[in-house]
C-alpha cells in the first residue's frame, strides 16, 4: 500500500480541502516543490500558481492560491492560502483576480495616480482602434 | 371621540413601526446564521496558524522575531472593531465602555494611546471622543474580505516595527451565544504564548525557505491579520444577534403598546356612546 499524508488546505475566510494524499505539488517562491510522505518540516512561502494534490485513487485535483505558505511535517502538510479556489473554477478565480486588483487599485490611494494613468492608456488605446476601423471602412476592408 | 381618533392613528403608527422591526428581525435572523457559518470557517485556518506559529516559538530559538519579544512599553496600539450600523442594543456601547475604561487606566500609567479603528459607528463615537485615531475604515459589509483590513493591520504592525508602538491590542465582541455577546479587549503583540516546556523535549526544526526571518515575518504578520479578521468576522455575528434580540424585544414592546391602547381605545369609544345615550334619553325626558 502506497504512503500517504494528510493535507490541509485552508484560507483565512474558508476551510478548502482536507484529506489523504500521496503527492503534494506546490508553487513555493524558490521554484515548484514536489511532496512526499515524510519530507522533512519545511516552511516556505508560496507563489501565486496551483497546487496539486495527488489523492489516495490516482485522481488528482488542482487548487489555486494566489500566494500563502506551506508549512510540511513529515505527515501532516498545510498549505495557509491568501486565496484559494478549486481548480475546476479556475475561469472565475482569474475573474477575481483580476477583479480584486481593480478594487485595490480604486480603493488604495496610493495607486491611484495609477488609475488615473490606466484609464488614460485605455482612452488612447480605444482611440486608436478606433481611428484603425475608421481606416478600413475607408479603404473598403482591404 | 376626539380621543378615541388620536388613539386609532397612535395604534396605526405603532403598528407601521412593529412591521419594520420585525422585518428586521428576520433579516438579522438569517444574516446572523450566515455570520455564524463564516466565522466557523475561519477558525481552521487561525488555528493551522496558531499550531505553526507555536511551533516556531519553540523550535527556533536562536532568533527571536520582534513580534514575541516583550519591550517596556510607552505606547500602545488599539485596533477596535465595531458594528457600520446601528439599532443592536448595546454591542457598540458595552464594547466602547470597556475601551474608554482601558484606555483610562493606561493613561494613569502615563501611556499614550494610538486607535486604528473598523467601523462606522466606532468612527463616529472616537471621533466626538477625541484621542489619537491612526486609521478608519469602515463599510466593510456582511462579508469582508481580508484584504480589506490589511491596510488597518499593516499601519499598526508597521508602527510596532518602527517602534513607535511597543505593545497592540485587539477590542471586540465575542460572541458567546444568540444571547450574549461579550465585549473584550486581547493582546495581539507581542505575541503571548502558554509557555508549556513539556513539549520541548523533542527539538526539531524546520527547513527554511528562502531563510527564517523572512519566512517568519509573513507568517507573523498574516498570523496578526488572521486574527483581526477572525475578530471582524466574529463582531459582524455578533451585530446580527444583538440585532434579532433588539428588534425580537422592540416587535413585543409594540405588540403590549397596541393591546393597551387598544383597550384604552374601546373605553372611549363605549363611553362616548354612553354618553349619547345618556344626552337621547334624557333629551326624550325633557320632551
Amino acid at each position: 500500500m502506497a504512503m500517504t499524508f494528510h493535507v490541509d488546505i485552508v484560507s483565512a475566510e474558508a476551510e478548502i480541502f482536507s484529506g489523504k494524499a500521496n503527492m503534494l505539488f506546490a508553487p513555493a517562491v524558490m521554484g515548484e516543490l514536489g511532496i512526499a510522505p515524510r519530507h522533512t518540516p519545511l516552511l516556505t512561502r508560496l507563489k501565486p500558481g496551483e497546487v496539486r494534490v495527488q489523492l489516495e485513487g490516482q485522481d488528482e485535483q488542482v487548487f489555486f492560491v494566489s500566494g500563502g505558505m506551506l508549512e510540511v511535517q513529515p505527515h501532516v502538510v498545510t498549505v495557509l492560502a491568501d486565496t484559494a479556489m478549486r481548480g475546476k473554477d479556475l475561469d472565475e478565480a482569474h475573474a477575481l483576480r483580476v477583479k480584486e486588483r481593480a478594487e485595490k487599485a480604486m480603493t488604495d490611494r496610493k495607486t491611484d495616480f495609477d488609475y488615473a494613468k490606466a484609464q488614460i492608456e485605455l482612452a488612447e488605446a480605444i482611440a486608436q482602434l478606433r481611428t484603425i476601423q475608421h481606416m478600413r471602412d475607408k479603404t473598403g476592408g482591404r | 371621540m376626539a380621543g378615541a381618533k388620536e388613539i386609532r392613528t397612535q395604534i396605526k403608527s405603532i403598528q407601521n413601526t412593529q412591521k419594520i422591526t420585525k422585518a428586521m428581525e428576520m433579516v438579522a435572523a438569517s444574516k446572523m446564521r450566515k455570520a455564524q457559518d463564516r466565522m466557523r470557517a475561519t477558525r481552521p485556518y487561525a488555528a493551522k496558524m496558531r499550531n505553526v506559529v507555536h511551533h516556531m516559538g519553540k523550535s527556533h530559538p536562536e532568533y527571536r522575531h520582534p513580534y514575541l519579544i516583550e519591550r517596556p512599553v510607552q505606547r500602545i496600539g488599539l485596533i477596535v472593531i465595531s458594528t457600520d450600523r446601528g439599532l443592536c442594543g448595546g454591542l457598540n456601547i458595552n464594547l466602547f465602555k470597556k475601551v474608554v475604561a482601558a484606555m483610562k487606566e493606561w493613561h494613569a500609567q502615563n501611556l499614550e494611546i494610538e486607535i486604528a479603528i473598523i467601523g462606522a459607528k466606532a468612527v463616529s463615537y472616537f471621533n466626538r471622543l477625541g484621542g489619537n485615531v491612526v486609521s478608519q475604515a469602515s463599510h466593510l459589509g456582511d462579508a469582508p474580505a481580508v484584504e480589506e483590513l490589511i491596510g488597518s493591520v499593516k499601519v499598526m504592525l508597521d508602527s510596532y516595527d518602527k517602534g513607535h508602538i511597543d505593545r497592540l491590542h485587539l477590542a471586540s465582541n465575542e460572541f458567546v451565544n444568540t444571547m450574549t455577546q461579550a465585549p473584550g479587549i486581547e493582546q495581539l503583540l507581542p505575541i503571548v504564548g502558554d509557555e508549556d516546556d513539556a513539549n520541548l523535549k523533542h527539538h526539531w526544526d524546520y527547513l527554511y525557505e528562502p531563510d527564517a526571518k523572512e519566512v517568519m515575518d509573513d507568517l507573523l504578520m498574516r498570523y496578526i491579520e488572521s486574527l483581526v479578521y477572525q475578530g471582524q468576522v466574529e463582531n459582524i455575528a455578533c451585530e446580527m444577534a444583538a440585532r434579532m434580540v433588539a428588534m425580537k424585544a422592540a416587535s413585543d414592546n409594540a405588540g403590549t403598546m397596541i393591546d393597551e391602547l387598544a383597550l384604552a381605545y374601546n373605553k372611549a369609544r363605549q363611553a362616548a356612546i354612553t354618553q349619547e345615550l345618556s344626552e337621547i334619553v334624557s333629551g326624550a325626558a325633557a320632551v
